[in-house]
């Protein structure tokens, strides 16, 4: 036993003190597979979609600068590249792109906001042009056609809007629901179809950005609370039959419970979008690290099914962020005869 | 050398790798047991058998959700991992 235990230290120290050094050589540097990994995650001031040998086919997107003593000012981020090397960090009249992609000024106490149309705010440009499209049309046709059966593009969209409205609205909001369904459904349809865009590839990763899941949470969070009703707000500053020294402790968790809400919206949609996407990267990434068409073929048929999986995680987060949204709405606009009900 | 040791960040790069594993051990237990329950359902309701599978989908896209936030935080220690203390 004594014996057993003393070998497998050895030979947990020989692993050890083998790769030790190694974890330095890892990672770092422009051609890594991180690397590779976080420049398609990530948003950036260019569009880059392929390199063919050693050309870039890349759209070099409008970098949009206000500031107090300049105003607007408006520059391509071809000015911020270097001309040898296609490599941030070249200084245009007194700002520079840093290495976290990032618009920096030379002068650090200068004040600007950053208006730059990036990758992401290009896709959701081109994502709210699609959905517009799908809805517009939509409507337009019913206009038309006053009560006939869809055809075209409204018989496509028709049993997603009767989904949302009767799967996902009724039941969880209850007689209201008409006042927060076109909420819903532009919820859904926005997060779909901008998941969807997002698996194509070329496109740049757009609910996988928390700055864009966040704003949808926090828009969530200032419908439900401000149609919250009188009954709703006093379960979370006075819960109604619990005594005082418990309420002590069951208000500040009831307000904090205001907010886990809308991060617990915002971290699901990013995390299943942006780790779906590492995985297939990852696997792509793989073809290069081993150099080999044998591994190039496994890789592949893995993405593909790995594709198929995303597909259906792509429609089950906007399923599911819609169907959370109108539960935290239904709850804050249930009627007084539902508390009843509880005691 | 004991201090050399302590001072790499490969003991961070193996805890995130041990970590990403031990993650994929509580989803794989989590969407399991989902998965099993949904064929016992099914099996004593063939005729329910639509409604068990849609739930058992989006329980499973929750709990799998909930093992990506602890990729995420492997994925973030071992890609800032060659930082020296």
């Amino acid at each position: 036993m004594v014996r057993k235990i003393l070998c497998l230290s050895a030979l947990l120290s020989v692993f050890f003190l083998t790769f030790s050094e190694k974890a330095f050589a890892a990672s770092g540097g422009d051609d890594d597979e991180t690397s590779f990994i976080m420049h398609h995650i990530k948003d950036s001031h260019v569009w880059h979609f392929a390199t063919a040998g050693d050309t870039h086919i890349a759209l070099k997107l409008p970098v949009i600068i206000y500031s107090t003593d300049r105003g607007f000012e408006f520059y391509s981020s071809s000015d911020f590249l270097d001309p040898e090397t296609h490599l941030f960090g070249k200084e245009h009249n007194g700002y520079y792109i840093n290495e976290y992609d990032k618009l920096k000024s030379i002068d650090e106490n200068r004040w600007f906001i950053d208006l730059s149309i990036t990758k992401n705010v290009a896709m959701l440009f081109l994502v709210l042009a699609i959905t517009l499209y799908l809805l517009l049309s939509t409507s337009k046709h019913y206009k038309s056609n006053p009560n006939k059966a869809p055809k075209g593009i409204a018989s496509f969209v028709e049993p997603i809007v009767l989904f949302v409205r009767d799967e996902i609205a009724l039941p969880n909001i209850g007689p209201k629901y008409k006042k927060f369904t076109p909420y819903l459904l532009t919820l859904f349809f926005f997060i779909l179809i901008g998941n969807l865009m997002g698996l194509l590839p070329g496109a740049a990763n757009l609910t996988g950005n928390i700055a864009v899941t966040i704003t949808l949470a926090i828009i969530t969070f200032f419908v439900t609370n401000f149609n919250g009703n009188k009954a709703y707000w006093k379960h979370v500053v006075a819960t109604p039959g619990v005594p005082l020294p418990l309420l002590l402790i069951i208000v500040p968790v009831e307000i904090i419970g205001l907010f886990t809400k809308p991060f617990a919206l915002t971290v699901r949609l990013f995390v299943a979008i942006t780790a779906g996407h590492i995985v297939i990267l990852s696997f792509i990434g793989l073809i290069f690290v081993f150099d080999s068409y044998a591994v190039g073929v496994a890789s592949t048929l893995m993405v593909v099914f790995i594709n198929l999986i995303e597909l259906l995680v792509a429609t089950i987060q906007a399923y599911v962020f819609t169907l959370f949204s109108a539960m935290y709405i239904g709850s804050a606009v249930a009627e007084h005869g539902h508390e009843e009900a509880h005691h | 050398m004991l201090t050399s040791l302590l001072l790499t960040a490969g003991f961070a790069l193996m805890g995130a790798g041990i970590g990403a594993g031990i993650v994929a051990i509580g989803a794989g237990l989590g969407i399991g047991r989902i998965g099993g329950q949904a064929m016992e359902g099914i099996a004593r309701q063939p005729e329910a058998a639509g409604k068990i599978q849609t739930a058992m989908l989006i329980i499973a896209a929750l709990i799998e959700v909930v093992s990506l936030f602890a990729v995420v935080v492997c994925l973030l220690i071992a890609l800032n991992g060659n930082l020296t203390f």
